[in-house]
């Protein structure tokens, strides 16, 4: 073998490693890890969805409970990969065990991915048990399934990115739930999750359009119904763009050690 | 000879100010057991975390059998392996998982990575706690666990940063026999202890690193010829109430059987024995009052400090 070709080899089996090693963790710990979304997301659906939806009458052209599907998968795909990774990653700090990690002649990008890999993993992992769980209450028709997956994917790889960059300025298990608080669930809740953006006044319309989630309900909700608030090839645009932005930011504050070396 | 290390002009400014390294040139030949000795907080764990990668420098240069830190991080990554002071991994994982997945990062395929396991496991009689989960380990053990990990990659240097704090003296002698094996086998050890006892039955080179600044850099064997003087204590059979005057050999009482002895170096302890029996004064045993090595190490720590006023 080439030097190249070992060296290649050395970073999958890196790769590998990190990824079954996160996937081992939050199913050891799924009672803390999958199930939680499970439960909030059921009582959406027969809140939301069967009790009140059924008041509020079609959205975009769609029942409501219909509507909300996507979103609700999509919060439980971004809640998910980006605990999984902040979680996770700042345990590693935390407990030192990242130092097993900087020793090691695995590349900056090696660990980023395989940190991100494993956060998509469950990510997917509970998007799809919720998935499932739509399916109880409606029936749940796929449009596209390249666009849905594709968004899915793309959607849990961003917050898997935006998880890590979270941990690596962490100082305490406080400061995980920063971007959520501040940052997440303001944009999910005014994401189009609930409502389409044609409801708000032409000012709010505006502004929702720099709201990053606004892209990814749309695109999924294209996926899964073929209707969408915004022009597709936008969506996927802005997604890559996010996803391009945070990877290297990520590689940037690894290669200068931002939150894991002194 | 090729050398193991080479670190050279290293100055690490920590953020807020502090200087814990001011410049330290270092060198230790391939094959050598290595001693870095210091009193606490001289840097010698920054040291270490440089060239480990664990800490940022400030300016200088680091280089592994000849793969400069800078240049080719990779191939200096591969060539050590660290024991770190403090415990360093996941509590909730068992043992083996710990020095498998360390194996991974550093791209051995998991079935070798188990073979090599298992084999690091059993050298440190750990094998039989394969399975315990980390936080259920003795702090012993944790040490030897950290041995095993730092080994599953077969690195040609060795560094470890206060191997044996906290272990029995049992194991302790165990993995002192087993370092010296690794080191006749063929690997660079490098060495932080604050017993010297450790450093003088195990290494052949020591430096002694203080504020920062290496003040000595020396073999054992040199730096114990350097001692002049020496103070053994004595047990004795009866009491000796009167001390007799014996030439360059100085008297002291501890109590009425115990005696200290302070004698040059060129004088046998022969000659000390045919004083004392002329004299007659039975010997039941005798010891060092001081490791030697300790008490050149207290000489020179002193000395610094009082260069800088630290001390009267
Ligand atoms: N992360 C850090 N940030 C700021 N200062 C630090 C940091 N780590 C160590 N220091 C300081 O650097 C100096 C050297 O510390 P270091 O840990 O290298 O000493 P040491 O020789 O290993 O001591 P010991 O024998 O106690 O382990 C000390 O003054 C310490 O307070
Ligand atoms: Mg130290």
């Amino acid at each position: 073998m080439s030097r190249d070709a070992q060296a290649w080899r050395r970073y999958w089996v890196t790769f590998e490693t990190i990824v079954s090693k996160e996937i081992l963790r939050f199913t050891r710990i799924w009672v803390q890890t999958v199930l939680p979304s499970v439960i909030t997301t059921t009582l959406y659906f027969v809140i939301f969805g069967q009790l009140i939806g059924s008041r509020i009458g079609p959205m975009d052209g769609l029942a409501y409970l219909d509507f909300i599907v996507p979103g609700l998968v999509l919060i439980a795909v971004i809640t998910n990969s980006y605990f999984n990774v902040v979680s996770s990653f700042y345990s590693s700090k935390f407990s030192r065990y990242v130092e097993e990690l900087l020793v090691s002649p695995a590349p900056n990008w090696v660990i980023l991915a395989g940190y991100v890999a494993g956060g998509v993993v469950r990510g997917l992992t509970v998007g799809a048990v919720v998935m499932l769980v739509a399916m109880l209450f409606t029936q749940v028709q796929v449009y596209s399934p390249a666009v849905t997956a594709l968004v899915l994917l793309m959607t849990a790889v961003l917050f898997a990115l935006c998880g890590f960059i979270n941990a690596l300025f962490a100082n305490s298990f406080d400061d995980i739930s920063i971007i959520p608080t501040f940052v997440l669930t303001p944009l999910t809740y005014l994401g189009g999750v609930f409502y389409s953006i044609d409801l708000l006044p032409k000012f709010w319309q505006g502004l929702s359009l720099a709201n990053p989630i606004l892209y990814m309900v749309n695109g999924f909700r294209y996926g899964l119904h073929g209707v969408s608030d915004i022009p597709l090839r936008v969506a996927f645009w802005i997604i890559l763009a996010f996803i391009l932005f945070f990877t290297l930011f990520a590689l940037e504050l690894l290669r200068r050690g931002v939150g894991v070396k002194s | 000879m090729t050398k193991a290390l080479d670190v050279a002009h290293l100055v690490k400014t920590y953020k807020g100010g502090l200087q814990a390294l001011k410049g330290v040139d270092l060198a230790v030949e391939e094959g050598d057991f290595f001693a870095l000795l210091g009193p606490n907080g001289a840097g010698k764990s920054t040291l270490i975390g440089v060239i480990a990668s664990l800490v940022n420098k400030t300016t200088g240069s680091v280089r592994v059998f000849n793969h400069d830190l800078d240049l080719d991080p990779e191939g200096v990554k591969a060539r050590i392996g660290l024991v770190p002071q403090e415990f360093n991994f996941n509590l909730f994982l068992p043992a083996v998982e710990v020095v498998m997945n360390q194996a991974g990062y550093y791209g051995i395929p998991r079935r070798d990575a188990r073979v090599r396991a298992e084999r690091y496991l059993r050298q440190l009689d750990l094998w039989d706690r394969r399975d315990t989960e980390m936080r259920r380990l003795s702090g012993g053990m944790k040490r030897r666990l950290m041995i095993a990990r730092a080994l599953v990659h077969e690195p040609r240097l060795l560094i470890l940063d206060e191997p044996t704090a906290g272990v029995d003296i049992e194991i302790r002698r165990s993995m002192w026999a087993f370092l010296k094996d690794l080191n006749v086998q063929g690997t660079t050890i490098i060495l932080t202890t604050h017993y010297l006892e450790e450093a003088e039955s195990l290494c052949r080179t020591i430096a002694i690193i203080n504020h920062g600044e290496i003040t000595e850099r020396s073999t054992i064997a040199a730096l114990l010829a350097r001692l002049r003087t020496e103070t053994l204590v004595l047990n004795l059979k009866g009491r000796v109430a009167e001390l007799p005057q014996l030439g360059d050999f100085v008297l002291n009482h501890v109590d009425d059987c115990t005696l200290e002895v302070e004698m040059d170096r060129k004088h046998t302890i022969n000659c000390l024995f045919d004083a004392l029996s002329r004299n007659g004064i039975e010997v039941l045993s005798l010891r060092n009052k001081q490791n030697r090595l300790e008490r050149l190490f207290l000489d020179m720590v002193r000395r610094v400090r009082t260069d800088r006023g630290l001390l009267p």
